[in-house]
């Protein structure tokens, strides 16, 4: 378990991290959401003891990282993809990582046989791509097998095939019981992985909870509908309360009642249907709205004014 | 990429230690330091320099010998002559103790080093000591080659030097040490700095740089000062023969004692600061 009690970070003149707060339970998969520069990663810096907080305290299992005793047994952290020297080979650089924790030379390479890096082993990693580099990074925080883990934007850089497998990865860690830390920008990539959110802007708390409670607190939610006898299914649902909205392509954007009771009453009515999807298009809003305030950096508006849903998120980066 | 294994380790050996043992954490820096082409090549860079100049230096001497002077013959330093390459040496050995900790900052690596090990401190000591020990055992083998290839290839008439001879198994023993703790100062200055190319600047700086601006001040000044830089320490080291012309020296091992003193202060302070900074 994660613990992070009240920290703050200040950066000259800039508050990085702001009397910040949360846990993270073992068992699920627990996600650190926030636009880009909202301290994330400062936050993961403090947690492993590379920055010290200027107040508050970080601890893993209640004891902060310069108490554990060897530190890579009890935490793994992918931090940045290349916090590692280019001219070293990926076995030399797990190699010594393990030597300092007394964990044994089989280990390193059943580290790279799970993730998928056996064959080029000895190459060195300057010569890696993002994706090399992310497994990599990934290797070095399973090392030790260590019951807590963090993974600073891990998909990163990564192909489709990589994201799923880091998702799986992700899942599978916490399922056997571990601390499984995560961090994104991307709400739609958090949506499928995580179970439990930390939400922060501007260093500050913004929400957290499980992610069921974080959907069921936004509002918007809808049901797209597709019809070929629209205007009979449309006086159907009008009666019935809900609340329609037809779109430009021909579809009705439904709320007021769920993707069951539709098809129930257009399958009683006899009415076909050619689509009935519930959207998830809001979980990516009730984020924006959530951090619109405080977003750092923001680029002009999108010319359709609408948040971007994401099938597969772009390799975006981190920083 | 595996499906079939799990994440968890089958034959982890549980933990018996309550801390990073420092045993361990030095087999780690030396599996780094071994691990990356840098070290090689400095090292290469430093055998070239200091064999080659003694092999010139040496076999050169010979042919220019009738034109010298009495005064110079008479003052004439057959060690000193085959240990001159040691001086060019000083750089190459700085590059190298200043990669040790300026690449862990310039590539990230930085990170994962503490993340290992936590404690900062045992960073630095695990650093040191392998400095010390492979600049000491490479200085040493080098200084004791460019001594024994200079005077093999150093013909008569010019005088031979063997190292029973009073002085020069001092000089040549105090290459390899002089060497040996520049290469402590430059991994100190590099922890201070943290940038490859500042650190490199500045340790050239006070090398080579501070005796010329040294040398530009009046007398009055400049004799107090210049016995105790590094490169005049160097010299008294590696000469049997002490005639430089600037001036008064220290004694070889009085100013090893303050370049010594140089290399405390470089890492207290690199540790320090190691220690109270942001990674």
């Amino acid at each position: 378990m994660i613990h992070v009690q009240g920290i703050t970070k200040r950066y000259k003149d800039t508050l990085a991290v702001d009397d910040l707060s949360f846990e993270v339970r073992e068992g699920v998969v627990t996600g650190f959401l926030g636009p880009n520069g909202s301290g994330k990663s400062t936050t993961m810096r403090m947690i492993m003891g590379l920055d010290a907080p200027d107040e508050g305290t970080a601890t893993i299992d209640g004891t902060s990282y310069h108490g554990l005793g060897l530190p890579l047994r009890e935490v793994g952290a992918l931090l940045e993809a290349k916090a590692i020297h280019p001219g070293r080979s990926a076995f030399n650089h797990l190699w010594y990582l393990a030597q300092t924790n007394d964990i044994a030379r089989q280990r390193v390479d059943d580290v790279l046989e799970m993730v998928g890096l056996s064959a080029v082993a000895h190459r060195r990693v300057g010569k890696f791509s993002l994706g090399m580099g992310q497994r990599l990074g990934i290797a070095a925080a399973l090392l030790g097998d260590p019951p807590t883990l963090l993974f600073d934007e891990p998909i990163n850089g990564l192909d489709p095939e990589g994201i799923l497998w880091v998702r799986n990865l992700l899942k599978g860690l916490a399922a056997e019981g571990r601390t499984v830390f995560v961090s994104s920008h991307l709400m739609s990539e958090m949506a499928l992985t995580a179970e439990q959110l930390v939400v922060i802007g501007r260093g500050r708390l913004i929400s957290s909870g499980s992610v069921d409670d974080f959907i069921a607190e936004s509002s918007g939610q809808f049901v797209r509908v597709r019809s070929p006898e629209a205007r009979a299914l449309e006086a159907l649902l009008l009666e019935r309360g809900a609340h329609v909205v037809a779109e430009d392509d021909g579809s009705y954007s439904v709320s007021g009642l769920d993707a069951a009771a539709i098809g129930t009453l257009a399958g009683d009515a006899g009415l076909h249907l050619h689509e009935l999807s519930p959207q998830m298009a809001s979980l990516e809003e009730a984020f924006m709205e959530l951090t619109r305030d405080s977003v750092e950096y923001r680029g002009h508006e999108s010319p359709h004014g609408a948040p971007v849903t994401a099938s597969f998120p772009s390799t975006n980066s981190g920083k | 990429m595996s499906t079939t294994l799990t994440y968890t380790s089958r034959d982890l050996a549980p933990a018996t230690h309550a801390r990073v043992r420092t045993s361990s954490a030095l087999r780690g820096e030396w599996t780094k330091l071994r691990s990356v082409r840098s070290t090689t090549w400095t090292i290469l860079a430093l055998a070239v320099i200091t064999l080659g100049v003694a092999a010139i230096a040496g076999s050169t001497v010979s042919s220019s010998w009738h034109t010298m002077s009495a005064f110079e013959r008479q003052t004439f330093d057959p060690t000193g002559l085959s240990l001159r390459g040691m001086l060019f040496g000083q750089l190459v050995i700085g590059v190298l103790g200043i990669l040790v900790m300026s690449a862990e900052y310039s590539t990230g690596s930085i990170r994962s080093t503490l993340m290992a090990v936590p404690s900062r401190s045992k960073v630095m000591l695990t650093k040191v000591a392998i400095m010390a020990v492979v600049g000491f055992v490479v200085s040493e083998v080098l200084s004791f080659g460019a001594f024994f290839l200079g005077q093999a290839l150093l013909a008569s008439p010019a005088p031979h030097a063997t190292l029973s001879q009073p002085g020069v198994l001092r000089a040549v023993m105090g290459g390899g040490l002089v060497l040996t703790v520049l290469g402590l100062v430059a991994l100190g200055l590099a922890t201070i700095i943290r940038h490859s190319a500042a650190a490199i600047t500045t340790y050239v700086g006070v090398l080579l740089v501070l005796p010329l601006v040294v040398q530009a001040l009046p007398t009055s000044i400049s004799q107090p000062i210049t016995k105790y830089l590094p490169f005049h320490i160097s010299d008294a080291m590696t000469s049997v023969t002490h005639v430089l012309g600037s001036g008064p020296s220290l004694s070889p091992w009085t100013g090893f004692a303050v370049l010594c003193g140089y290399a405390g202060v470089a890492l207290a302070v690199g540790t320090w600061m190691l220690v109270r900074r942001d990674a």
